[in-house]
């Protein structure tokens, strides 16, 4: 079995294989499909997890900081701590 | 009238049949036969019609939903508009050729039952021989295909000093998630409820090595705890609230609120092949009577948990205190609280009864 997911910023998060991330249109939001669960997410997790696409968290990070124009620590903390519970969830990879 | 939210997600009990026999199964004790279950296209367009209101998941159950020689056409129907299936199953009837096509039919996660952590005790708890080795064989496929595995592991005075063999279980079978259910007491539980019952003590020594192997397995394994409701002190918020996130459909097309619903008495049930599943939702009174905070009585309705266990479990309420507009007797705010503490203490103590397998020969025949 694998070790548990330690998210930095050199770490490449995607979906994990059994996971679907999808806009639903009924709730007019993004969601996170995964075994027996949903995940309703909100916009700022919705920003993060659409650019899980084989970018570097450090990428991620300094793409949110053009588009938000927020302190690049601020944004860097709040993206990792993100990221930690995900893969702590199983419902991210990296 | 305010608009329910749409569920979140279907429980499609496919057929009440099963080659395996468990007592603490959650089948109602009137199982429906193979002879009423809906068709091929009456599901699909059950599926079509779950969608167009907002569902997102289904999860395919039963009994035993691979006793569907169609289960592959309804995944790829419900890979085809959408919905996310899980697959609950005992996993006997399985084997790496049909998991393949139900892989590339769309599935992505595997729910398997483990009625122990060694085949004899898992064999003689399941009443089918041969079951816990061919459980093992068949998870092992799931995780060769890159689907996810959740080991369903059901706690009870039989298996509840293993707990910590079925934890080490799911870690060597590579899975991703697992669920310690303890027993809930409906169905065929309930009627197997003194077979069952763990004593107060064992089940918190239980409890306790979970949640180290939580702390430890964190980032690697997935745990969904089901705390045992008769030693609890507060009740679980039961579905998530009576007709707010989940429906169960019966093989028939019954459409309930949860699966031990037909236990209520005065409640009438409509079926998918009568009424739009979205307009069952809505509207049926069944799906209304317990729904929000309105209906509650006293301790419930001062509660400030009101909207967080929403007065815990209806069938629970009725099997203990004859009334399932009571509050939920796991609450210790409950007057009947100190009624289920003893019953549970006094079977828990006592030697155990055989087993009352789940069968159609002990079924209780449908009133028509």
């Amino acid at each position: 079995m694998t070790d548990q997911i330690r998210i930095g910023e050199e770490s490449t998060p995607k979906l994990a294989a059994h996971v679907t991330m999808k806009f639903d249109k009924h709730r007019d939001r993004w969601v996170i499909l995964a075994p027996e669960r949903v995940l309703m997410l909100d916009q700022i997790a919705a920003e993060i997890l659409n650019r899980c696409d084989g970018k570097s968290v450090a990428a991620i990070i300094d793409d949110l900081v053009a588009t938000f124009e927020a302190p690049r620590q601020d944004i860097a903390k709040d993206v990792i701590a993100m990221l930690q519970d995900m893969a702590d969830k199983g419902t991210i990879v990296a | 009238m305010t608009l329910p939210e749409p569920p979140l997600a279907i429980l499609a009990e496919l057929s009440h049949r099963c080659p395996l026999r468990c007592p603490y199964c959650s089948n109602p004790v009137e199982l429906e036969r193979a002879g009423v279950e809906m068709d091929t296209a009456t599901w699909c367009r059950v599926l079509d019609e779950a969608v167009g209101m907002g569902v997102l998941q289904v999860h395919f159950s039963g009994g035993e939903p691979t006793v569907r020689q169609d289960l592959e056409t309804l995944v790829a129907h419900a890979t085809e508009v959408g919905l996310y299936s899980n697959l609950i199953t005992s996993a006997v009837l399985l084997d790496e050729a049909r998991l393949g096509r139900l892989h590339d039919a769309g599935l992505r996660h595997v729910q398997v039952s483990f009625q122990a952590a060694e085949p004899e005790l898992a064999d003689h708890i399941g009443g089918f021989k041969g079951g816990h080795v061919r459980k093992v064989a068949v998870a092992e496929a799931v995780r060769r295909l890159g689907m996810a595995l959740t080991v369903n592991a059901v706690i009870n005075r039989h298996n509840v000093e293993q707990v910590d063999d079925m934890i080490a279980l799911a870690v060597d079978l590579g899975a991703q998630r697992i669920e310690i259910a303890h027993v809930q007491y409906y169905g065929w539980g309930l009627k197997n409820r003194a077979a069952l019952m763990p004593t107060r003590a064992a089940t918190d020594q239980a409890i306790a090595r979970v949640r180290v192997a939580e702390e430890r397995l964190k980032g690697r394994l997935v745990f969904d705890h089901v705390v045992p409701d008769y030693y609890a002190t507060r009740p679980k918020a039961c579905m998530n609230g009576w007709g707010r996130r989940f429906l169960n459909i019966t093989p028939s097309g019954r459409v309930l609120p949860c699966h031990a619903a037909e236990t209520v008495p005065g409640l009438v049930f409509q079926s998918v092949r009568d009424l739009p599943l979205a307009e069952i939702w809505r509207e049926a009174p069944a799906f209304q009577q317990f729904r929000g905070t309105d209906w509650m009585p006293e301790p419930c309705q001062s509660c400030d948990r009101k909207e967080v266990d929403w007065g815990g479990c209806r069938c629970q309420a009725l099997a203990i205190t004859g009334d399932a507009a009571n509050a939920d007797p796991a609450c210790e705010l409950s007057p009947f609280h100190d009624r289920l503490l003893a019953l549970a203490t006094t079977e828990a103590e006592a030697a155990a009864p055989a087993f009352v397998y789940r069968q159609f020969a002990n079924a209780v025949e449908p009133a028509e």
